[in-house]
């Protein structure tokens, strides 16, 4: 159980913060990309997540949740650690969740500054989410060539989430936004596979702790196929743009879940690159856990609850399959 | 940067984001219940007044919601950013509570919230229902959770300490501590009347721009009956709720009812200036012994002092003047709320335009009756964070006060320009016609903006 428990608890948490990264990516992604749409084109993006976007957001709270049930020593450190990019964070978010609803209840010639607002919030929020992740990443670190990398980081998250939300809207839209839509995809594809590359490539440069798992002989060779399949799964993404047979003829889901399966590993290789520690070269998750009596408590809600909250999600999924129509309270 | 102590800092900004976050649930939580209350309505009568009273409600609702969800987000943050210390001595007990909201509450509300306001033609109207009510359950849910840490915070039991690390004896002692049903009641009665004197409020003021539809009137009765009801029971449980706290932190009521020595006999003041440096309370209108009956039920009975509790009492004149708000707030409810049912059921009027005044004036007295009673809670508990055991100054994060008086400035920024924008946003919201007027401007090919006012309109749909 000692040794279970954190284990359990840290797949969960990195489950939780890769879902978000998915759901509210695609959301904050929407928001990237409003700049570039018209204002009745606009409407139709942003009511093509209206459902979805306050259940997506809640995954992060579940996430941080978790690190603070589960590792509150980290918790602290992190979060402390962290404080001016989790401030600006929390000011993009909070601005781009007001702008949501205000922008469809404010007198009209408010509008306009609530989308920029939107937009605004959107783009803040995921620099300061990937200025997060690399100062993670280089396990707290404040020298200059950590900042540097954060902020390599800082850039290449916007062009995922762009990348999401434009391969949304390929599923909830039809006509000259799906035009549009695929047009995105297809320019923000070659930067971020670019800036996945470099982040890929800084890694290991910048945590001695990393490079040692990746090339070491043979442990180095589990890491192999992550690398392998994410450039499979990327070629094939860039062809499905290319050809656009597949994505026109009914088969628009394809690039999100391409999309979804390059997250997964990439969670997946940063899970293996991070534990057991839970603070790179610092702390590992046994050191930081609450006490065994605590996790367990947790552990039987979270069995019986997280089964059903994906029940629940994809049921409302179901509610609102198909492509949006304007976004009304009847 | 001025040299302020970044303690006083690390508090005021997490009181601020606080005190900015509960504006909302406070709202959400009771109107939740009171559009589903539209909505059955509806359902079992038919009658479509009820859904366009759902149809206005509901849009001010997903408002508040948004921001109740964007600014609790921050609160979630905010235990790792200012107070790390709470969480590492604490967090086998915090951890799990704060877990059981995310998980019970948050998704639930959230979820369902999308099916609330956009599934209406999706779904067949029993499943709306049902994800109204299970919105509404959220809300209380999570009222549930955080209010049973915050009891424990007031009022621990349950745990042992090792090593200056608190540790779980039993789970059940913890969730219900002592000062919990009385905290969960006083909350969500407070929240219903918040969001009862919302919707009064904003009704009335539409009966007087005579923007209002037929529905506004049914809306205003119901949210009075409910109102009559709940403003005296507020009394009742707030009165349980400090013969409790007597029991558990006596220098909290100490400074609730400015008693500076412990003494029997003592007089309630109604009004008065606490100063700690003389150790009185100047200008003190007084109602002899008063005190001891209310709390002791004795007109001799003995209170303990302040003169107890030195170095580790709060601060005397913001609890004792909060206190004084909050209780001044429940007697206008208790007042406005009759008067509208005398109104509107004994004598069979409609609001006369002295009530409509009265009651738009009172619109977000609920919020001014949460901030205070939260402050006397709060405040009333330093300098401890969890009562007797631990002390606020000893877990706050050592953040410069640089760092920490730009992010309270740009919160601060923030959380005007929101509640500007907000209560801009419900004013105009409420100068709109009702949907009824517009179907009968359209119908009639009148011009909108200059609706005329007739009590027998068409059903509005
Ligand atoms: C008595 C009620 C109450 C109190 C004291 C608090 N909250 Fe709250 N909170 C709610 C009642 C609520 C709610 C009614 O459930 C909200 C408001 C609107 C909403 O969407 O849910 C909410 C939203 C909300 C959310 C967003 C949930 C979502 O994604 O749907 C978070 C993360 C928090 N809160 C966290 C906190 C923290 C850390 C608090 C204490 C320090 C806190 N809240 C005090
Ligand atoms: C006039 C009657 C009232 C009395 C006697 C009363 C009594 C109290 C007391 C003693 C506390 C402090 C409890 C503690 O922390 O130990 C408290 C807290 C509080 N009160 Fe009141 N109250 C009254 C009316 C109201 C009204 C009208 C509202 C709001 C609409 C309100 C909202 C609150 C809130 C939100 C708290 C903090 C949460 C809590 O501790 O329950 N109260 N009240
Ligand atoms: C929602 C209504 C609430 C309001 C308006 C409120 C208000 C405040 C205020 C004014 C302070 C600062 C007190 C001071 O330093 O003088 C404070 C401190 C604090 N409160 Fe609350 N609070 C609320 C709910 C909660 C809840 C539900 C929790 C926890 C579950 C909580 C946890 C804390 C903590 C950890 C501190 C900081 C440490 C301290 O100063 O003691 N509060 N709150």
């Amino acid at each position: 159980m000692e040794f279970w428990l954190p284990l359990f608890f840290a797949g969960a948490m990195g489950l939780a913060l890769l879902v978000y990264v998915v759901l509210d990516g695609y959301d904050l992604g929407i928001g990237l990309l409003l700049p570039l749409a018209s204002d009745q084109e606009k409407d139709l993006m942003i009511a093509s997540i209206g459902p979805f976007w306050d259940a997506n957001e809640t995954w992060i709270v579940l996430g941080i949740g978790i690190l603070l049930i589960a590792f509150p020593q980290a918790h602290g450190e992190i979060l402390t650690a962290m404080y001016i990019p989790v401030t600006i964070m929390l000011m993009g978010l909070i601005l781009r969740g007001i702008a949501f609803d205000f922008r469809a209840k404010a007198i009209a010639r408010k509008k306009d500054m609530w989308n920029a607002i939107f937009a605004g919030g959107s783009l803040v929020t995921a620099a300061a989410q990937g200025w997060m992740l690399g100062t993670y990443i280089t396990g707290l670190n404040h020298s200059g060539l950590s900042y540097l990398f954060s902020f390599l980081i800082a850039l290449t998250l916007p062009a995922l989430y762009v990348l999401l939300g434009a391969a949304w809207l390929l599923i909830k839209t039809e006509g000259e936004l799906f035009d549009k839509a695929l047009r995105w995809a297809r320019t923000a594809i070659l930067p971020m596979g670019l800036a996945l590359l470099l982040v890929s490539i800084a890694t290991p440069l910048i945590s001695q702790t990393i490079a040692d798992k990746w090339f070491t002989f043979p442990q180095g060779l589990r890491l192999l196929p992550i690398p392998l399949l994410s450039s499979v799964i990327y070629l094939g993404l860039l062809w499905l743009l290319k050809d656009q047979k597949h994505l026109r003829g009914g088969s628009e889901w394809m690039l999100f879940t391409g999309l979804i399966l390059l997250c997964v590993l990439a969670a997946l290789g940063l899970a293996y690159s991070i534990l057991p520690d839970i603070i790179i070269g610092r702390m590992t998750i046994w050191e930081s856990a609450s006490s065994t009596d605590s996790l367990l408590f947790t552990f039987w809600g979270t069995a019986i609850v997280l089964p059903a909250i994906i029940v629940y999600t994809f049921f409302v999924y179901r509610i609102f399959r198909g492509k949006t129509t304007a976004l009304t309270y009847e | 940067m001025p040299d302020i102590d970044p303690f006083i800092l690390a508090r005021a900004q997490f009181a601020a984001n606080i005190s900015f976050h509960i504006l909302f649930p406070a709202i959400t939580m009771g109107l939740g219940w009171i559009l589903l209350f539209f909505r059955v309505r509806f359902t079992t009568s038919g009658d479509p007044h009820w859904e366009n009273a759902y149809q206005f409600w509901v849009k001010i609702f997903a408002l508040s919601f948004a921001i109740g969800v964007v600014s609790g987000i921050t609160m979630s943050f905010q235990f790792g950013t200012n107070w790390p210390g709470f969480m590492e001595k604490t967090g086998n007990i915090s951890g799990p509570l704060l877990g059981y909201e995310v998980l019970t509450a948050f998704f639930l509300e959230a979820t369902f919230l999308g099916v609330m306001l956009f599934g209406k033609n999706r779904v067949s109207n029993r499943v709306h229902l049902l994800a109204c009510a299970l919105v509404a359950v959220g809300t209380t849910l999570s009222a549930f959770w955080i209010l049973s840490l915050n009891s424990w915070m007031q009022t621990p039991t349950g745990y042992v300490i090792r090593d200056g690390v608190f540790f779980v004896e039993s789970w059940w002692a913890i969730i219900f501590n002592p000062s919990f049903p009385y905290r969960l009641a006083h909350m969500l009665i407070a929240s219903m009347l918040t969001a009862s004197f919302l919707v009064m409020g904003i009704s009335a003021w539409r009966m007087k721009q005579k923007v209002d539809g037929p529905a506004t009137l049914k809306i205003f009765k119901s949210v009075a009956v409910i109102a009559m009801v709940l403003a005296p029971l507020q009394v009742f449980v707030g009165d349980l709720h400090g013969l409790n706290t007597l029991e558990h932190q006596p220098a909290k009521v100490a400074a609730i009812e400015g008693v500076w020595e412990t003494h029997s006999g003592v007089a309630f003041t109604v009004f008065g200036f606490p100063d700690e440096k003389t150790r009185t309370t100047k200008f003190a209108l007084e109602i002899p012994y008063a005190a001891s009956w209310i709390l002791t039920h004795d007109i001799n009975g003995e209170i303990r002092g302040l003169n107890e509790f030195e170095g580790e009492h709060p601060p005397v004149a913001i609890v004792f003047w909060s206190f004084r708000v909050m209780v001044a707030i429940g007697m206008l409810m208790i007042l406005v709320a009759w008067w509208a049912g005398w109104q509107l059921f004994v004598r069979k009027q409609k609001p006369g335009p002295l009530l409509l005044h009265a009651a738009s004036w009172m619109t977000f007295s609920g919020w001014v009756g949460v901030l205070a009673g939260w402050y006397v809670t709060e405040i009333g508990r330093q300098p401890w964070i969890v009562q007797g055991l631990l002390k606020s100054a000893d877990v706050v994060a050592d953040h410069s006060s640089g760092v920490m008086l730009s992010t309270f400035t740009a919160y601060m920024a923030l959380y005007l320009f929101i509640l500007i924008s907000y209560i801009a946003t419900l004013r105009y919201m409420a100068t709109k016609p009702a949907a009824s007027l517009i179907a009968l401007g359209e119908l009639q090919g009148m011009s909108v903006s200059h609706p005329t006012h007739q009590p027998a309109l068409p059903a509005g749909k």
